[in-house]
């Protein structure tokens, strides 16, 4: 897209589509000849990690709404059911329901990487603006999915986050209610949310077409920085970027096996082994591992500022700690791109990332003692990242030198030896095919 | 394993060392308010870990020990206690034929019905039915025993972990430690017989159990006594025998497809890594001619 199409039909009937509906073309021209930096690392390779992964959890989710009943009389027994009858029912369920935890980590990684890189800088605003509102899409899904099983934890957990709604002045009850269906949670809840489980992952592959759409207009970033100058700089998608996705995908799925086969529960919670009972709270009420970092954030807010109480604070902190994302590009006032050149804003990016785990850690801590303090700690670093650390070093910080391109960059790498080879690169996928 | 886990890489080492800092913290500021008479925390004591036949990666079931446990789970503990997930024909996972399972079954009575006539009527049981419940209904199950409904033990052993703290919820992922349930009911069972410290209040009709997760008594009396169940193997009729037996069987119950899917496992992972070994030759071949 933008650059001229190498695609050229061999076929008959090949020349016969491309001239009715180029859609042979247009994958072609996005996959196969689509430029990318020579010099991306295995930091890159996430984004092709979440398109399996979202494929992936698509498909098992499938299957297993074959063999789900959305009612609060069935719903617990029906995923037994799944568990003990279904022909690899448990391998079913354990992929799905470990393929969420799998998701966000690379999720976590991805978002990381376009932080720790400067992707979200212009031109690539929009780009990073669909990443964030894929991110919201996948904490919707995945809360309303751990809801479906019907355990206790499903149950407090959705009794829990709706409950944030109604600390919204003046809708907020009726948000709620519209939410729940009724006045607590129940099987309009229960039905509603499968319905919208199984909605919106379509709603995020739709995204994801815009996300990589917007992708191939304005090229990848890479490690250095520095756009693309000249065809030396880049390599074709296919084969040289294809095969170190390929490489990632599979090492990612190591990983991803490890849990499935060795530790299926380690990320879940075993209260959800318990059926609900709206009668029993459990002693403490945490979300899945993915949300930690935002739960310990809402409840780190345990004061009123003014005349916004400490709930309604805490709700606003916790979705400002998401919706501050959207604004990164802007927020970012350095006009070096990668943090390979910003000796502070590596340092505050690896604090950042470190205290991200850290909230994690402390949402799993009950909100009491010394934890309650670390949180708002924490908190407050989260925020100053963004909102004061973020405008105010691109003001003061003195980068480093800029290699001139990213040919330069990468030949500088590699002792001056080596061809500066654009063109064997660009030909050689037809040689190599 | 652990020290593999350790080496893993720099950004869990920093994790590390903060949350250790923390962690030391918290249990300091713990240790201050905590009292010997009026325990906060529970359980009291963390359960003991018990060597199980299918722990870790290639373990599987011990199918003689399976079935010592179901013969303390039907001759002890579903006098309180239902299994409403597992049916009967599952138990030729403990090693049965089908005929066996048949007598099995035959040996329970469930209700069926209606008939032609319109009415309820009980028959012996068939390996397609579920273990019936001892009681009609949870109502009945929570009066008949003190206000407090005995669970249900399908899935007790994946419903009960005593929570692992830093820094072992991270040295687990490393040891492939999962067997938090099977020990915790092995605590929970042999840890009656014990006298509450000095001061303690013992709420009447409660039993002191310091390994039990949710205070320092239960509803549950000390179920089983030296000798109460017979075995046919000839193993030691004690306590800790039966608790033991019981805990691995109640995993399998929990868990009756573990042994395909640690087999699976292995094989998935074994075709990975070698899939990984070809595409990064690939790769390495690829990418020969440029530098990057």
């Amino acid at each position: 897209m933008g650059a001229h199409s190498t695609y050229s039909p061999k076929t008959g009937i090949g020349r016969w589509v491309d001239a009715r509906m180029p859609l042979p073309r247009l994958v072609h021209d996005s996959f196969v000849s689509f430029p990318v930096p020579r010099n991306l690392n295995y930091a890159y390779t996430f984004g092709g990690i979440l398109a399996l992964m979202l494929g992936a959890q698509i498909l098992t989710g499938v299957v297993l709404a074959m063999h789900y009943a959305a009612d609060t009389r069935f719903a617990f027994q029906s995923v037994e059911k799944v568990m003990r009858d279904v022909n690899s029912g448990w391998l079913l369920r354990y992929l799905h329901a470990n393929g969420a935890s799998m998701f966000f980590i690379a999720v976590y990684l991805h978002i990381a990487r376009g932080l720790y890189y400067g992707s979200y800088k212009q031109p690539r605003e929009l780009l990073w603006i669909l990443g964030c509102i894929i991110y919201l899409l996948m904490m919707a899904t995945g809360f309303m999915g751990y809801v479906l099983p019907w355990g206790q934890m499903s149950f407090w957990g959705a009794t829990v986050i709706t409950g944030f709604f109604t600390a919204i002045p003046l809708v907020g009850e009726w948000v709620q209610q519209l939410l729940l269906g009724g006045f607590a949670v129940d099987n309009p809840t229960l039905n509603r949310f499968f319905a919208l489980h199984y909605l919106l992952p379509f709603m995020i592959a739709g995204v994801v077409v815009l996300h990589i759409w917007a992708l191939h207009v304005v090229g990848q970033t890479n490690p250095t920085g520095i756009e693309v100058k000249s065809k030396t700089d880049t390599v074709a998608f296919t084969p040289y970027a294809t095969v170190k996705d390929a490489l990632g995908m599979i090492v990612f799925l190591i990983l991803f096996s490890y849990f499935v086969f060795y530790l299926p529960n380690y990320l879940g919670h075993p209260d959800n082994y318990t059926i609900a009972n709206p009668l029993k709270t459990p002693a403490h009420i945490v979300p899945e591992w993915y949300y930690l970092p935002f739960y310990a954030i809402l409840r780190a807010i345990t004061f009123n500022i003014g005349p916004i109480d400490s709930k309604l604070g805490g709700v606003l902190a916790m979705f400002g700690a998401i919706a501050v994302l959207f604004f990164v590009p802007w927020l970012d006032t350095s006009r070096v791109r990668s943090a390979a050149y910003r000796p502070w804003y590596k340092l505050f990016f690896w604090l950042f990332a470190i205290n991200a785990i850290f909230l994690g850690w402390l949402g799993s801590r009950p909100a009491e003692g010394a934890y309650v303090i670390m949180s708002q700690l924490s908190t407050l670093y989260y925020f100053a990242f963004f909102l004061v650390i973020m405008p105010l070093l691109g003001l003061f910080e003195t980068p480093r030198k800029l290699p001139g391109s990213i040919t330069e960059a990468v030949l500088a790498k590699h002792g001056g030896h080596g061809a500066a080879l654009p063109q064997g690169a660009a030909a050689a996928p037809e040689h190599k095919g | 394993m652990v020290s593999g886990g350790m080496r893993m890489n720099k950004m869990m080492a920093s994790l590390a060392v903060v949350g250790l800092a923390m962690g030391l913290s918290g249990a300091v500021a713990q240790e201050a308010e905590h009292s010997e008479a009026e325990p906060t925390h529970f359980p009291i004591h963390k359960p003991e870990y018990e060597s199980w036949s299918f722990a870790g990666p290639f373990g599987t079931y011990d199918k003689a020990q399976l079935q010592r446990g179901f013969k303390v789970y039907r001759e002890v503990c579903s006098a309180c206690h239902s299994m409403n997930y597992v049916p009967f024909r599952a138990l030729e996972g403990l090693g049965y034929s089908e005929g066996q399972v048949k007598t099995i079954a035959a040996e329970y009575e469930v209700q069926d019905g209606p008939n032609a006539d319109g009415d309820m009527f009980t028959r012996k049981a068939i390996p397609s039915d579920y273990f019936p419940s001892p009681y009609a209904n949870p109502e009945a199950a929570a009066a008949s025993n003190n206000g407090a409904a005995p669970p249900d033990l399908s899935l007790i052993a994946k419903a009960r972990a005593v929570e692992r703290g830093f820094p072992n919820f991270v040295f687990d992922i490393f040891t492939q430690y999962a067997e938090m349930g099977p020990d915790y009911i092995h605590a929970l069972l042999t840890g009656y017989d014990q006298t509450p410290p000095q001061g303690m209040e013992i709420a009447e009709g409660t039993h002191y159990n310091p390994y039990f997760i949710a205070g320092k008594s239960l509803a549950m009396p000390k179920p089983l006594s030296d000798g109460q169940v017979t075995y046919d193997d000839g193993s030691p009729g004690t306590v800790d025998q039966y608790s033991r037996d019981v805990s691995a069987f109640l995993m399998w119950a929990a868990e009756p497809h573990m042994d395909d899917r640690k087999r699976m496992g292995f094989r998935v992972i074994l075709f990975l890594l070698v899939m990984t070994g070809l595409v990064w030759a690939t790769k390495r071949r690829i990418w020969a001619d440029v530098p990057h």
